[in-house]
This record gives structure tokens, C-alpha cells and sequence, in this order.
């Protein structure tokens, strides 16, 4: 064993590495990740088995069902890796022993991907940068790409690495504490957040006006006395005062909205989400409550609610 | 649009495709698709604005198992096409965010037909490993990959076939309580996604997470950035001071792991 022993070297993990953003490329109904994973790993059997029929027994092997988090792929390449060196080598480690470790951790693994990636990581950074962007700021979506691209990249190599580094020794580990503890911080960052974006970004205005009143002589701005010019508009501002000072009407208008907002502000996107969890609880699809909403804004609108 | 342009849109298209299943680069996000439509097209402003309006509806879509959330891809994509051709500028947003909806509806069953078609390509690749030829599943690897490229290349350079007079006809015929309703629509969406996500994620250990987060965002002194530094720290605390009363202490594993998440959260 030691004098042919065939081990992959950092150009051919790193070609693995590269190869395995295509993991999700022929998903299909039917085995779904496999041929992605077939493809992944490609690179290294071919240097593993320059047997012929090894390395079709190999190809076969890795082309059953696969399906994970595209990211948490990575940790479970890693170890295929390494026990595929192992068995190359002629160590006896059977083709059910790799697929009983490729299935052990895939479960887990998509498990933890759903929540850090899909709804932690890319709404936060998703919104950081859109909330950039709606005002026209090109920063927007740079930041976007650059930073999640970054942490992408850098969880795929060092998670395989990771992997091939502690073999089949990882499958425990990944289910112990640590991960459960990423996991769990996520979901708590990620609620905060999620938290504070629908307080900033779910918009709805009730214009209907609750109320009008006159206010007291010297309580608003006397547009009929003020200097003329701009000493007039410098005057009004002054009075103004960035909205703490006079009021620029004679009456005080309350809308609606601003009763909900004296409440809490965002009050009614708040309501609004939690009926989109209890709709999506009972199972209506999310794309009739979408078409709903505008249907609603629209009707709403000429019926001068919104 | 002269030639070049409409090259470069195809590309994008493509490129949104195959990221749209692939889900690494993100390319298939409104705010990069619309971005780079904006850029190639020569209305760069345009399209970072329709994107981050966009983006903000699409946060939470996102395929897990057997939930089937809308094709951002197609929507990003076609949205931002039809608002360069109608030339309305920014008063064409809200029309386009609107239009975006039933998009990422069509291209939701254009994704079901190139995966029920990747299941043939596999049977092939059997075939092929059966032979040991890994080149041609490497082939087939890309074939499926750019079909999937094919899925938002074609409806967009059919879109672009379409005479920029006709789209802007159809858009101007259209009344302005239908623009404005789409808009405030538009405004209101988001929460679907937010739902979505917040179904998956919420459990009884992270409700009060959310309340201080909503709470707090009503301070507009507050950015992003600030309240993801507290929402962190919160979130680290709460981990710490669990595992203190626990038996072990588990919180200086993280770096040694290697996990690069977690050193990242580190760092932050």
C-alpha cells in the first residue's frame, strides 16, 4: 500500500470544489441531486481509479439518489473523499459503507443549511443591499454579491476541506452540539432581523382620515403675514422647525395610520404577516396570497382605504 | 436596443437561468438580474431600483423539500426587460413589480419541465458510467445546466422580439388606479416572504428575538447594519449564558472547527 498509494492533492480538491457549485445542475425528480454528484466528484475518481472498470463501478455508485443543502454538500464531499482515497488505496471500506455515510448526513446537514443560508444569511445581506438599492445606489448590489459570494465560496472549501481532513470521524460531530448551536443562533439573529425588516419594509398607509380639527391662532404658520421672498421662506421654516415647531395648516389632520403608528409604528404590517403565516398554515399557496395582496391594494386604493 | 445590447441580455438571461437552479452565484436574484439588465441595456439607476424593490418581495422565496416558492429568476428577468422597453422611468416600477408576480408563477412550471427532463438526461448518464465514459457525464452535465439557462434565455429574447412600441402601449392604456394599486400592492407583498420564512424558522425559544427586533427597527436612527450588530449580539449572549448554565462550556470550539460561519459570525 505504500509504495502506489494515490492521494489527491489541493488542485484536485479545489477542482472538486469547483466542480460542486454544478451539484444542483440535473436535478431531477427521480434521484434528484445525483447526477450533480456524479459530476462533482468526477475529478478525483478519475485520479482514484485509472482502472477502467473501477472507476465505472465508482461512476455507478455515486449516480444513486443524493439530495442536500447545495452549500452542506461540501463537508459531505469532503468525507467521500477521503474514503474513496481510503478504498482506492486498498483499504476495505465497501460502497455501502460510503453511501451509509453520504445518507447519515445529508438529512442533518439540509437541516441546518435551510435555516443559516436560505433565511438567515440571504435575507440579511438580500436586504441590506435592496435596501440600498431602492434609491438608485449601485453599492446595492455589489455589497450583495460580493458579500455573500465571499462567504459562499469560503464555506465550500473550508467545510470540504474540513471533511476530507476528518473522514468519516465527522459524521458524530456533525450531529453533536456545535451545529445545533449555529443552527439555533441563526434562527435567532435571523427573527430579529426578520422582525425589524417588516417593521422598515412592509408599506401600507391608511389614508382614510380619522379625524380634523382646527387648531388655536398661533398654533400654525400665517401664511398671509410672513415677509415676501425668500426672508418669507426662510421665516416659515424657521417657524416650521423640522415639523417640531408650528404647524403648517390650520387643521390638524389624523389619519388612520397615524392612530395605528401612535400604537406601535408598522403595527399593520405586522398583522398583515402574521395573516400570510396562518393563510400559508392552512396551506393556501403563497402565490394565491400573493396575487391577493395586489388584488387588494388595487381595490382598496379606489375605494380610497390605501 | 442595437445588436449587442440584445446579446448581453440573453446572457444575463442565461446566466439567471442556470442560477436559478444552481443557486450558488445568485445571479438569479432580483437584485443582481435586474442590476445587470440595467447595466447592459444603459439604464444602470433603473435597474438597481427595480431590483432592490424586487429583492425586498423575494427574501424569503426559496426551495425547501416539497415547498414550491415563485421563480425570481423569470420575474427579475422579464420585469426588468418590459420596464427599459416602456420607457417610463421610474413611474414604471410599481406596474413592473406587479408584472413580476404571475413571471415568477410561469417560470415556476418551466422549472418542473427541464427537471422532469433531467431525469431522462440521468438515465443517460447511467448508461454512460456503465461504460466508464466520464466525459460524456460531464457533457451531460452541461447539457442539463444549460437548459435550465435555456428556461429564462428564451422567454426573454422573446420578450425582446416584441416591438418596444406595442409593450409601451399596453403599458400606457393601462389606468393610473391600476399603476398606483399595483404599487401600494407592491409595498404590501413583502410580508408574504417574511411569512414564509418566519413559519419555518419560529419557535417558542426565538418569539421575544423577533419582538425586540420589530420593536427597536421603529428607531430610524437605527440601519441595517446596527440592528444585525444587536440582533448578533443578542443571539451570543443568549447562547452563552445557556451553555454557562449547562454543564459544559462549548463557546470556544467555534474557530477550531473550522466552520467558517461561525468565524465569520466571529469577526463580524
Amino acid at each position: 500500500m505504500a509504495d502506489k498509494k494515490i492521494s489527491l492533492n489541493k488542485a484536485d480538491r479545489f477542482s472538486v470544489m469547483w466542480h460542486s457549485q454544478f451539484l444542483q445542475g440535473s436535478w431531477n425528480y427521480e434521484r434528484m441531486q445525483n447526477g450533480g454528484w456524479a459530476y462533482t466528484l468526477i475529478p478525483a475518481l478519475r485520479k482514484l481509479y485509472p482502472d477502467k472498470a473501477d472507476l465505472s463501478a465508482a461512476l455507478q455508485r455515486h449516480l444513486v439518489f443524493f439530495n442536500t443543502h447545495p452549500y452542506l454538500a461540501s463537508p459531505i464531499i469532503g468525507v467521500t473523499l477521503a474514503l474513496e482515497e481510503d478504498r482506492a488505496n486498498g483499504s476495505k471500506i465497501d460502497g455501502t459503507a460510503i453511501q451509509g455515510v453520504k445518507v447519515g448526513m445529508m438529512g442533518p446537514l439540509a437541516g441546518v443549511g435551510d435555516p443559516v443560508f436560505w433565511y438567515t444569511v440571504r435575507p440579511i445581506v438580500g436586504a441590506l443591499g435592496a435596501s440600498m438599492a431602492i434609491n438608485g445606489n449601485i453599492l446595492g448590489p455589489i455589497l450583495f454579491f460580493v458579500i455573500w459570494n465571499l462567504i459562499r465560496i469560503a464555506f465550500l472549501w473550508y467545510t470540504q476541506e474540513f471533511g476530507y481532513r476528518a473522514g468519516s470521524a465527522i459524521t458524530k460531530d456533525m450531529s453533536g452540539g456545535l451545529l445545533q448551536k449555529v443552527t439555533r443562533g441563526a434562527s435567532m439573529m435571523g427573527m430579529f432581523v426578520l422582525g425589524a425588516l417588516i417593521q422598515r419594509w412592509v408599506s401600507i398607509k391608511f389614508v382614510p382620515i380619522v379625524s380634523k380639527v382646527q387648531i388655536q391662532k398661533g398654533g400654525y404658520i400665517d401664511w398671509n403675514s410672513l415677509p415676501s421672498g425668500a426672508a418669507g421662506v426662510k421665516d416659515a421654516l424657521t417657524q416650521y422647525n423640522l415639523g417640531n415647531g408650528l404647524a403648517l395648516d390650520k387643521f390638524k389632520v389624523t389619519t388612520l395610520q397615524n392612530n395605528l403608528d401612535s400604537l406601535i409604528p408598522g403595527l399593520a404590517g405586522l398583522l398583515l404577516t402574521f395573516l400570510c403565516m396562518w393563510l400559508l398554515k392552512k396551506k393556501v399557496s403563497p402565490i394565491w396570497i400573493i396575487i391577493g395582496i395586489f388584488v387588494v391594494g388595487i381595490v382598496f386604493h379606489l375605494w380610497n382605504i390605501l | 436596443m442595437n445588436a449587442i445590447q440584445v446579446i448581453l441580455i440573453v446572457v444575463v438571461a442565461f446566466l439567471a437561468g442556470m442560477e436559478g437552479i444552481l443557486d450558488q452565484w445568485q445571479f438569479h436574484q432580483p437584485l443582481v438580474a435586474c442590476t445587470l439588465i440595467g447595466l447592459v441595456t444603459g439604464n444602470l439607476g433603473l435597474g438597481v431600483m427595480l431590483g432592490g424593490q424586487l429583492q425586498m418581495i423575494a427574501l424569503g422565496w426559496a426551495n425547501i423539500g416539497a415547498a414550491v416558492a415563485p421563480d425570481a429568476a423569470l420575474a427579475a428577468i422579464a420585469s426588468a426587460i418590459i420596464l427599459v422597453k416602456g420607457g417610463q422611468g421610474t413611474a414604471g416600477i410599481g406596474t413592473a413589480t406587479g408584472v413580476a408576480i404571475p413571471l415568477a408563477v410561469a417560470g415556476l412550471f418551466l422549472t418542473m419541465i427541464v427537471r422532469t427532463i433531467s431525469t431522462a438526461i440521468v438515465h443517460i448518464m447511467d448508461a454512460e458510467a456503465k461504460k466508464s465514459n466520464w466525459r460524456m457525464i460531464n457533457v451531460w452535465q452541461w447539457v442539463a445546466v444549460a437548459l435550465q439557462g435555456l428556461r429564462i434565455a428564451i422567454p426573454a429574447a422573446a420578450l425582446l422580439a416584441i416591438p418596444s412600441d406595442t409593450v409601451k402601449n399596453a403599458l400606457s392604456s393601462m389606468p393610473t388606479w391600476l399603476n398606483a394599486g399595483m404599487t401600494i400592492g407592491g409595498g404590501m407583498v413583502v410580508a408574504v416572504g417574511y411569512a414564509m420564512v418566519i413559519n419555518m424558522m419560529a419557535s417558542r425559544e426565538v418569539w421575544p428575538f423577533f419582538a425586540i427586533g420589530f420593536a427597536l427597527a421603529a428607531i430610524q436612527n437605527l440601519t441595517l447594519i446596527a440592528l444585525g450588530a444587536i440582533g448578533l449580539s443578542l443571539a451570543l449572549m443568549y447562547l452563552a449564558l445557556e451553555s454557562k448554565g449547562g454543564n459544559n462550556g462549548n463557546s470556544g470550539n467555534n474557530s477550531a472547527t473550522g466552520d467558517p460561519l461561525g468565524d465569520v459570525i466571529d469577526d463580524y
